[in-house]
C-alpha cells in the first residue's frame, strides 16, 4: 500500500478507466463525442468561412450540391444552403450553438433541481409534498410541451425581433426551467437515503447550520446519480432545442442551430436539395446518440438506484 | 377507495385551476380587447365606457372568477384571427389530432407488445439485440427528422404517399374523419409512423425490462417446474403481470404523444390542434394560445387522473402510501 499515490495514478489504475477502455462502444462514443465537441466549440478555427458574416457568402451560390455530386464545387464540400452559405461551416457553427444551449440548459436545470431536491428531501413535510407534486405535474405535461409553451409566451412578450436577439440565454432559461423536475426527483431520492446516515446526525449534533449540512455534507454524496442523469439530460436538452428551433421558437436563421438548419432545409427538400436538411440531421442524431450511449454506459457502471418514475 | 378517487379528482381540479390561472395571466398581459373591438377611431371616454361594460376594470380575482366560470361552460374567448369562439376552432381541429394519436397508439401497442416480449424471453438472440440497438438509435432521432426523411423517401423520391394535409375527409355528425376514404388513409400513414417512432422504442424497452423482471420470480420457476407449455408461462403468467406497470407508464406516455403532435403536424401540414397552436403563436393570437393551453391541460389532467385511479384500483398499496 502506498498512501501517497497521486490522483492521476489512482485514476490510471482504477477499475473505472479499465472498464471504460474495454467497452468498445463507450470508447468509440467518447472519441466521436470529443471530435464533435472540438469541432463544434472550435468552429471559428475549423470552419473555412464565417456564416454569421453576410459579406463572406453570396446568394448566387445558393443550393449548390455537395462536392461529391455532379455540379458540386470543390470549395463547398457539403454543398451550400439557401443563402449560399457553406454547409460545412454553417453546421460547425450550428453545432456550437446547439452545444452551448445543451450544456447551459443542463447547468441551469441542475442548479434549480439540486436546490429544490435538497430542500425538499431535507425538510420534508408539507413543503416536500408540494414541491414534488409540482414536479409530478410538470413531468406529466412532458418537457417539450412546457418548453414550447414557455418560449411561445416569451416570444409573445418580447416580440420576434427581440426574442431572436437574446435567443441563446432565453432558450437556456426555457429548457432549464422545463426539465428541472428530473434533477429534483433524483436528488431528493438520494437525500432521503443520506439523511438517515450517521455522519449527518453527527454534523447536526456538533451544531452545524442546516445550509452547511445540506450543501457541504449531503450534496457531495448525492452527486453520482446526478452525473448519470446529466449526461442523458444534455442529449435531451439538445433535442429540445432542436425541436423548439424546428417549430420556429428557437434560434433564428441568421444564427442557426442544428434544429433551425433542419427547419430551413425542410422548405427546400421539395426542390431536391436534400443536403441542407440531411447533413445537420445526421450530425444531430450522431451527437445525441453518442451522448446517450455514454450515459447508458455510465449508468450501468455506477448503477445508482435512480428514482424510478 | 372512494376517498382515494375523490382525493385524486380534487387534485386534478386544483391543477386545472392553476393552469387556468396561468392561461388567464397570459391573456391579461397581452393584447387589449377594447382595441381589438373598436379600432383606433374611438374617443377615450367611449373606450372607458366599453371597458367598464366588459368588466375590465374589475379586480383581478373577479375577472379570473368570470374566466373560470366561462371556461367551465366551454367559452374560452374569441380567436382574433378566425373571428370565431376559440373553443369552436379547437373543436373543429381536434378530430384530426385525435385520429392521429389514436392510430399511432394502436400501431405502438401492436408492435411494442410482441417485440418487447420477444426481447425479454430471448435476450441473447441476434434479432433481439438488433431490436434493442435500433431502439437506442430510435430515441436519438428527433421526430421531425424521421418525418422529413419519410417525406423525402416516400413522397419525393418514390411518389407513393402524399406529403401534406389530410386528403379526402368524410363528415360524420360534425366529426371530420379521414379513416373512411382510401385517400384519407394514405395521408394518415406517414404522420402515424412518424409519431409512433418516438414512443415505440420507449415502449419496447419498458415492456422488455418489466417482463425480464417478472420472469425472475419464484412463481414463474414454479410454473416451469410444473411443466406448463412455454406459451402459457410467457403469456398467461408472466405477461399479465407486466401489464400493470406498462399500463400506468404507458397511459401517461400516450398523453405525452399530444406534445409530439405539435412537431409531427407542423411537418405534414396536418390540420390539427398542434399546427393550429404553432400558427396561433406566429399570429400572436393569444386567445387561441390560451384556449389550447387549457384544452390540452385538461386532456393531460384527465388522462393522468384516470391512470392514477386505475392504478389505485388494481394495486391497493398505492391508495394508502400515495403515488408509486
Amino acid at each position: 500500500m502506498q498512501p501517497t499515490r497521486s490522483r492521476w495514478r489512482r485514476f490510471r489504475e482504477s477499475f473505472f478507466l479499465h472498464d471504460f477502455l474495454h467497452d468498445r462502444l463507450a470508447l468509440t462514443s467518447f472519441i466521436v463525442l470529443v471530435i464533435l465537441l472540438v469541432l463544434g466549440l472550435g468552429a471559428p478555427f475549423f470552419a473555412p468561412s464565417n456564416p454569421y458574416d453576410p459579406s463572406t457568402y453570396d446568394l448566387l451560390n445558393a443550393e449548390q450540391p455537395p462536392a461529391f455530386m455532379e455540379n458540386g464545387q470543390a470549395q463547398f464540400p457539403l454543398g451550400t444552403d439557401a443563402q449560399g452559405r457553406d454547409m460545412y461551416s454553417t453546421m460547425l457553427y450550428g453545432m456550437r450553438v446547439s452545444l452551448i444551449i445543451g450544456f447551459g440548459a443542463v447547468l441551469m436545470q441542475a442548479f434549480i433541481g439540486i436546490v429544490v431536491g435538497l430542500i425538499s428531501g431535507y425538510f420534508g413535510g408539507r413543503l416536500d409534498s408540494a414541491l414534488m407534486r409540482l414536479a409530478d405535474v410538470q413531468l406529466s405535461f412532458s418537457t417539450y410541451m412546457v418548453a414550447i409553451f414557455i418560449s411561445a409566451i416569451f416570444q409573445a412578450a418580447f416580440g420576434v425581433a427581440m426574442y431572436e436577439k437574446i435567443a441563446i440565454p432565453l432558450l437556456i432559461l426555457v429548457i432549464g426551467f422545463a426539465e428541472w423536475p428530473q434533477y429534483a426527483r433524483t436528488v431528493r431520492a438520494s437525500v432521503l437515503a443520506e439523511k438517515k446516515k450517521e455522519y449527518v446526525e453527527a454534523a447536526r449534533v456538533i451544531g452545524l447550520s442546516k445550509r452547511r449540512i445540506m450543501f457541504r455534507h449531503i450534496l457531495p454524496n448525492t452527486l453520482s446519480p446526478v452525473f448519470v442523469i446529466s449526461t442523458i439530460q444534455v442529449a435531451n436538452a439538445i433535442m429540445s432545442e432542436a425541436a423548439l428551433s424546428f417549430v420556429g421558437l428557437g434560434m433564428p436563421v441568421t444564427m442557426p442551430s442544428l434544429g433551425s438548419l433542419i427547419n430551413v432545409g425542410f422548405e427546400y427538400i421539395f426542390s431536391g436539395s436534400w443536403w441542407i436538411t440531411l447533413f445537420p440531421g445526421i450530425v444531430l442524431v450522431v451527437l445525441v446518440l453518442v451522448i446517450n450511449l455514454l450515459g447508458d454506459w455510465l449508468r450501468d457502471y455506477l448503477n445508482p438506484k435512480l428514482y424510478k418514475g | 377507495m372512494v376517498a382515494f378517487i375523490i382525493r385524486r379528482v380534487l387534485q386534478g381540479m386544483m391543477v386545472m385551476v392553476v393552469i387556468a390561472l396561468i392561461g388567464f395571466a397570459i391573456k391579461q398581459s397581452f393584447g387589449d380587447p377594447v382595441r381589438e373591438i373598436t379600432g383606433i377611431s374611438v374617443s377615450a371616454e367611449e373606450r372607458e365606457a366599453l371597458r367598464e361594460e366588459l368588466g375590465l376594470n374589475d379586480p383581478f380575482m373577479v375577472q379570473f372568477g368570470r374566466f373560470l366560470y366561462n371556461a367551465a361552460h366551454g367559452d374560452l374567448g374569441q380567436s382574433f384571427f378566425y373571428k370565431k369562439p376559440a373553443m369552436e376552432v379547437i373543436l373543429s381541429k381536434a378530430p384530426a389530432t385525435l385520429e392521429l394519436v389514436f392510430c399511432s397508439a394502436i400501431l405502438i401497442v401492436l408492435l411494442s407488445v410482441p417485440l418487447g416480449i420477444y426481447c425479454a424471453i430471448r435476450p441473447k438472440q441476434l434479432f433481439a439485440k438488433f431490436v434493442m440497438g435500433a431502439s437506442t438509435v430510435g430515441v436519438s432521432i428527433p421526430v421531425f427528422l424521421t418525418a422529413i426523411m419519410l417525406i423525402y423517401i416516400f413522397s419525393i423520391e418514390l411518389h407513393w404517399l402524399p406529403s401534406f394535409g389530410r386528403g379526402e375527409t368524410v363528415n360524420i355528425g360534425g366529426w371530420q374523419t379521414g379513416l373512411l376514404t382510401w385517400d384519407g388513409i394514405k395521408h394518415l400513414i406517414m404522420p402515424t409512423v412518424a409519431l409512433s417512432s418516438i414512443m415505440l422504442p420507449l415502449f419496447i424497452r419498458l415492456i422488455r425490462s418489466e417482463m425480464m423482471e417478472v420472469l425472475q420470480n419464484e412463481y414463474i420457476k414454479y410454473a416451469w417446474a410444473k411443466g406448463l407449455p412455454p406459451l402459457r408461462v410467457w403469456i398467461v403468467h408472466a405477461f399479465r403481470n407486466t401489464l400493470l406497470p406498462v399500463i400506468t407508464v404507458g397511459g401517461v406516455q400516450l398523453g405525452i404523444t399530444i406534445a409530439f403532435t405539435i412537431l409531427t403536424e407542423t411537418v405534414f401540414s396536418w390540420q390539427g390542434m398542434g399546427s393550429m397552436f404553432i400558427q396561433a403563436v406566429e399570429r400572436a393570437d393569444s386567445s387561441l394560445m390560451v384556449a389550447y393551453l387549457v384544452v390540452v391541460g385538461f386532456i393531460f389532467v384527465v388522462v393522468n387522473t384516470v391512470v392514477d385511479i386505475i392504478y389505485g384500483l388494481v394495486n391497493p398499496t398505492v391508495r394508502i402510501t400515495g403515488r408509486k
